[in-house]
């Protein structure tokens, strides 16, 4: 390898990305159409939209929807994905069915969520919980199942109580399994707060988003659109560094 | 007497699937009694029994089956698109370096960025069209498509690469005897998970704008107050989804039978 490789990549790095920006940015300013806004005209309109005519009412109840429900999925995925995998039985028991309401595209409970808990933040919460915690189950049963079988058996030979072999060995090593799980329902997190807000919202970044296209407001559709798209950039880029953080010492952090 | 190592009870195959559907019938039990007993509204949720004696009549009618077509069809097209970006741009960003120094920063950037917010965008653009469905799958699973083929590209041999090139092979020669079988895994376990995704976002597209397909019908049974019907429809589209998993998994063993991956008792 040539030593000048990483500078000429670095340049070519910011080069490119640089140019792909700019070249938006001409045809966003050059184009009739109008479904396309000047890109400075709409960061704007973003700035206004979101810092803070729309902060209260819209971006706040979204995030907060979204946390509770990545929350409850988490603590609730976690402990049933433990229990899983340590008990054999229980996981025989119930992986059939945990993988049959996996396979149910999360969308699809929209309707009968809405049927049973109405239009409301229960229905929203819940949707993002009963979605996000199969992942973070089956990631965690399947985690704590490929313990190694020796490491086990050396703690109980030590006497270690079954709460702390849990808490001193179990946990820590199913630790990056459960990351991945947690991962990937976040995306599902974002994904159903987008779209319980879609459907039938009154409140929330996703309902403001709908409302623009319906009324053809086209800046602040797009303005709509560039934050969720930012939200996503933002939580999985928090993710990381959380992960990074908790699991430094695990070497394909971040791998499935 | 010859050693045989016993497995405990409850790791034999025949236990688990056992206890499996025991968890199953388990679950319909407690679904049945919920509903009896009043815990849930008998007006919110239909009792099993109905619910599986709708899915056999649904199973039985031309409408289910062209719906199921209808989706499938939405998804393999975006897919298709899909594959047909992802595919090229992630092999390219695995074989070259300067090519994935180019253009890292921006797929890193877009990557995470749920697909789903162009919906609005793509209703004033194509309206409630099938085009509609194609583009937001599409935008669903190209990334999948372009990770999973920037790993193919990056898992070429370089001996195998530096030999095509001792040989002087043509472009079109080198593609298809060395890049394509080469980087065949990983790109038949791109296309798997990425058809789980196409599948699923075919039937929320569908669901959300009301494309006709599995998603529409969901939302057509609960507006027309069906609820057995919807019910029916939503568990069909759980067991389509594993059924094309199924099948999926059983084309990439026979695909990549020549594979070392596929070999018993290989390391992969």
């Amino acid at each position: 390898m040539n030593s000048e490789t990483p500078i000429l990549h670095r340049a070519l790095a910011i080069g490119v990305t640089t140019a792909i920006v700019g070249l938006l940015w001409l045809y966003t300013s050059q184009s009739s159409s109008y479904l396309v806004v000047d890109m400075g005209e709409m960061l704007t309109r973003f700035r206004e939209i979101w810092f803070f005519e729309r902060f209260t009412s819209d971006f706040v109840p979204s995030i907060e929807r979204l946390a509770m429900g990545y929350a409850l999925a988490v603590v609730f995925g976690v402990a049933f994905g433990l229990g899983l995998g340590m008990l054999p039985a229980f996981r025989a028991l119930l992986m059939p069915l945990v993988s049959f309401l996996r396979a149910i595209p999360p969308v699809a409970m929209l309707p009968p969520a809405i049927i049973i808990l109405g239009i409301g933040n229960t229905m929203r919460v819940f949707i993002i919980a009963f979605i996000c915690v199969w992942p973070i189950v089956l990631n965690t049963a399947d985690g704590v199942a490929e313990l190694d079988r020796t490491m086990l058996s050396t703690a109980r030979a030590y006497g270690l109580s079954r709460w702390e072999r849990l808490r001193l060995i179990v946990l820590p090593a199913t630790m990056p399994r459960i990351f991945a799980g947690m991962r990937t329902s976040l995306t599902f997190a974002l994904l159903l707060m987008i779209i319980s807000e879609l459907v039938a919202g009154t409140s929330g970044i996703g309902a403001f988003l709908i409302s623009a296209q319906q009324r053809f407001q086209i800046p602040d559709m797009w303005a709509a659109i560039i934050l969720l798209g930012l939200l996503g950039i933002v939580l999985n880029y928090l993710f990381t560094l959380m992960e990074r953080r908790v699991i430094h010492w695990h070497i394909r952090s971040g791998g499935k | 007497m010859p050693h045989v190592e016993r497995l405990p009870l409850i790791e034999r195959k025949s236990v688990q699937i056992l206890l499996g559907l025991l968890g199953l019938l388990l679950a319909l039990v407690v679904w049945d009694l919920a509903v009896r007993t009043e815990f849930v509204n008998p007006i919110d949720v239909s009792p099993p029994a109905d619910v599986a004696e709708e899915l056999i009549a649904l199973l039985g009618t031309s409408a289910l089956w062209s719906d199921i077509l209808e989706t499938l069809k939405g998804a393999a097209i975006g897919l298709l698109v899909a594959a047909a970006i992802g595919i090229p741009l992630g092999t390219l960003m695995g074989l070259i370096p300067a090519v994935n120094a180019a253009l890292r920063p921006t797929v890193e950037f877009l990557r995470p960025v749920p697909g789903i917010t162009l919906i609005p965008l793509a209703i004033l653009i194509w309206g409630q069209s099938i085009t509609t469905v194609w583009f937001l799958v599409a935008v669903g699973c190209v990334w999948t498509l372009v990770i999973q083929s920037f790993y193919a590209g990056q898992a070429m041999d370089e001996v195998t690469l530096d030999t095509a090139r001792t040989l002087r092979l043509t472009r079109r020669r080198f593609i298809w005897s060395v890049v394509l079988p080469g980087t065949m895994p990983y790109l038949v376990t791109g296309l798997r998970i990425a058809l789980t995704i196409a599948l699923i976002a075919a039937i929320s597209v569908e669901l959300l704008i009301g494309v006709p397909g599995l998603g529409s019908a969901i939302v057509e049974a609960q507006n027309a107050g069906r609820l057995p019907e919807m019910y029916a429809l939503i568990v069909i589209s759980g067991l389509l989804g594993i059924l094309i998993q199924v099948v999926f998994s059983a084309i990439e063993k026979h695909v990549l039978r020549w594979h070392e991956s596929q070999r018993p008792g290989s390391g992969q």
